[in-house]
């Protein structure tokens, strides 16, 4: 017998519509359905609009990199720009952002350089920019982990009665994991400032959300840990982030944690390695490219005539420039020196580290004499 | 008599007193958070009770809530919020309540306490001490006696050390809190209760050096935290049969003072190691692995581990059957040749 009760799970029978300020057409919602929040201003969408026509032509090109060969693996966030860029922008400048992995776009719209986010990637560095000048930690591999760091600098932040506030981003799947949970409840039970937002991207490398949870929605979870918990459409980046930034200043008075998912989905693999089509069918893929954020809020800015040819054509300029800075900067070589690896490890020199490093200088030296040998062989 | 100024603090040097070493530990804590508005402490009961062992005793009301508080019952989460608090300029000082409670915290001290300073090239220390109230001898219920030191030193990026007596509780514990590593500060629990007399604020060696507590010229006999004092029961129970014994009280498990047990052993070209801990995979294995390989032609006979049965921790009544004794040790030292 399958562990996995044969019915309609829960997830699907019973959650709600999610909050959304911007309908699937481009057309705003009613004010009575927007939930009390209140729809960006033109200015605002626009900035976010080219935000996440940017962050997609990088994402974009680093999947091509990957797949020409150039990159060990990047796990794409193709569909999951709205969720992306309004959490950035949700961030005053003093915030901090703990990111997972799938989170690139979210430090390029923050400021980091392709280069830096790619060290990684590359295989440079384990991580490669400066968290402290971008106030962003490094991004996290081991699921929900990063939550758990972000409610500890939140803690912090409000012991020293500052005014940072820290938000992490988390994938659906990560919600399983026991760091989620006592993230959510230390930052409950401190009243950290700090805001989760979930990317219900629905699936957890192969496996659906219905296989993680039988509640009707992540967000619902919150009120079992005393915070506030919103449902949201995460391809609506008006109401992602109307809903962040409200979560944002409640954080910032003094009020506490929130928990927020933003249904959205993945629209590439997991990364280069998966293969999406052993557990999705090409219609569902199909009918979420249809539902895609940033042709959403187009729509909407058309509408308003706020999209003029003039504006786009500067959008995809600045979109296509980024991509040749990404493409540049693979070509230039990383400089790697092995002996760096014994660098960081402690801020105390241990002698048998020092041992080591020795060692594999020697054998570096002997490397660069045999090749000596060799060339000059090869001159004769 | 007058109070001198300690170089290390600007504390003033107290009258001498006597004091247990969780009475130590406690002070440690406590003038480093006068010394420091950066320390701050946090974990399971460690505040209005002062922590099941009474480590903590008395913070809670001389600091208060905002630099000492009881955490949510989740040992991931105390050391995974730690983490964030370092990031942010505070330096954590968290307790897993026993040595096993540590586990569910293992994903955190493994995967981000000991990377982070190396994953972000040095721009992200993690100055946390995460202290772990550690193996038997007390009479513990299952799963309040482990030895775990192993999992700790087989993780590289974490400084692991151990006290034996109150002076170098106090003293370690004090440049643990200091340290820009993070440390897993392991405290025999058997040893709480030791008592010393120390005028605070007391300096012994620095925390990455082992001490020679006592020399002899036949054997070097190596132990850590609670089984120091079964060494040195051995040690004085061996001069009454003629053996001298060298005592090394390790201190420090990860970094190994290869220089002063290297010495040792090469003086007495005899060693032997005594841990609480299992044998198999223990921290007994690296220390007669690596002095093997140092100092082979300076040894008369392969080096000895007298360590617990490869088996989980006894119940209560069982105990003194799995830990090595001063007899088992003599035991064990009298398998060898001795011409």
């Amino acid at each position: 017998m399958s562990l996995n009760v044969e019915s309609t799970p829960l997830t699907a029978v019973l959650a709600p519509p999610p909050l959304r300020l911007i309908d699937d057409t481009g057309r705003a919602v009613a004010e009575s359905e927007s939930g009390g929040f209140t729809l960006p201003s033109v200015p605002t969408l626009l900035g976010l609009y080219r935000q996440m026509v940017i962050a997609r032509r990088f994402d974009v090109q680093v999947t091509a990199l990957t797949r020409q060969g150039r990159l060990a693996t990047y796990p794409s966030a193709l569909g999951q720009e709205a969720c992306e860029i309004a959490a950035v922008a949700a961030l005053a400048p003093q915030d901090w952002l703990f990111p997972t992995y799938r989170d690139s776009i979210a430090l390029l719209t923050r400021g980091v350089e392709p280069k830096d986010i790619l060290a990684s990637f590359r295989g440079d560095w384990h991580s490669g920019y400066d968290y402290h000048q971008h106030r962003i930690a490094p991004q996290a591999t081991p699921l929900a982990t990063q939550a758990l760091h972000a409610v500890g600098l939140a803690t912090a932040s409000k012991l020293k009665r500052d005014d940072t506030v820290a938000l992490t981003l988390l994938g659906d799947g990560a919600t399983s994991e026991g760091d989620a949970h006592e993230a959510f409840n230390f930052a409950a039970v401190w009243q950290a400032p700090v805001v989760f937002v979930v990317q219900n991207n629905q699936f957890a490398i192969s496996v659906p959300l219905d296989k993680q949870m039988a509640c009707r929605t992540i967000a619902d979870k919150a009120i079992g840990y005393g915070m506030p918990g919103y449902y949201v459409d995460g391809n609506d980046v008006a109401a992602m982030y109307a809903v962040i930034a409200a979560a944002m200043d409640r954080a910032r008075s003094g009020n506490g944690p929130t928990l927020i998912e933003g249904l959205t989905y993945r629209i590439e693999a997991h990364t280069n390695s998966d293969d999406p089509t052993r557990y999705r069918k090409t219609a569902d893929v199909d009918l979420w490219r249809s539902r895609d954020p940033i042709e959403r809020l187009e729509k909407y800015l058309v509408a308003q005539g706020a999209l003029s040819e003039e504006v786009r054509a500067e959008i995809m300029a600045a979109a296509e420039k980024l991509a040749t800075t990404t493409r540049d900067c693979m070509t230039e070589q990383a400089v790697i020196d092995p002996l760096e690896l014994f660098e960081h490890v402690y801020s105390t020199p241990r002698a048998a580290l020092a041992e080591q490093r020795a060692f594999l200088a020697a054998e570096l030296d002997g490397d660069a004499a045999a090749s000596a040998v060799i060339s000059e062989e090869g001159t004769r | 008599m007058s109070p001198q100024q300690s170089l290390e603090t600007g504390t003033a040097v107290r009258a001498p007193e006597n004091l247990t070493m969780a009475a130590a530990l406690n002070a440690a804590i406590r003038d480093a958070m006068v010394d420091d508005p950066s320390v701050v402490l946090f974990g399971e009961d460690v505040g209005p009770l002062g922590g099941v062992f009474r480590v903590t005793d008395g913070l809670y009301a001389e600091f208060g809530e905002t630099r000492v508080s009881d955490s949510p019952l989740a040992e991931a989460g105390i050391v995974g919020t730690a983490i964030g608090m370092a990031m942010y300029g505070l330096r954590p000082v968290v307790e897993m309540q026993f040595d096993a409670f540590s586990y569910p915290a293992f994903q955190q001290i493994v995967s981000h306490v000991a990377k982070m300073r190396n994953r972000t090239r040095g721009k992200i220390p993690l100055p946390i001490v995460i202290r772990i109230p550690y193996a038997g001898d007390i009479g513990g219920v299952e799963h309040h006696s482990d030895s775990s030191e192993a999992y700790w030193t087989a993780t590289p990026g974490l400084t692991v050390v151990s006290p034996s007596n109150p002076a170098d509780a106090y003293s370690m514990l004090r440049e643990a809190i200091a340290s820009d590593d993070p440390v897993i500060f392991m405290e025999p629990k058997s040893r709480y209760w030791s008592k010393a007399s120390l005028a605070l604020p007391v300096q012994t060696e620095p925390l990455n050096r082992a001490v020679v507590l006592r020399e002899g010229t036949d054997v070097t006999l190596i132990a850590y935290g609670p089984t120091v004092k079964t060494a040195l029961a051995t040690a004085e129970q061996a001069t009454a049969e003629g053996l001298s014994i060298e005592l090394i009280d390790l201190r420090s498990l990860s970094p190994f003072d290869d220089e002063t047990v290297g010495a040792s052993v090469r003086k007495t070209g005899r060693a032997a190691i005594v841990h609480e801990a299992a044998q198999f995979g223990g921290y007994g294995a690296e220390v007669a692995a690596r002095l093997t390989e140092r100092n082979f032609f300076y040894l008369a006979a392969p080096i000895l581990r007298i360590t617990g049965f490869d088996i989980p921790y006894p119940s209560p009544k069982l105990e003194e059957y799995f830990l090595p004794t001063p007899d088992r040790i003599l035991a064990a030292l009298s398998t060898w040749e001795w011409s």
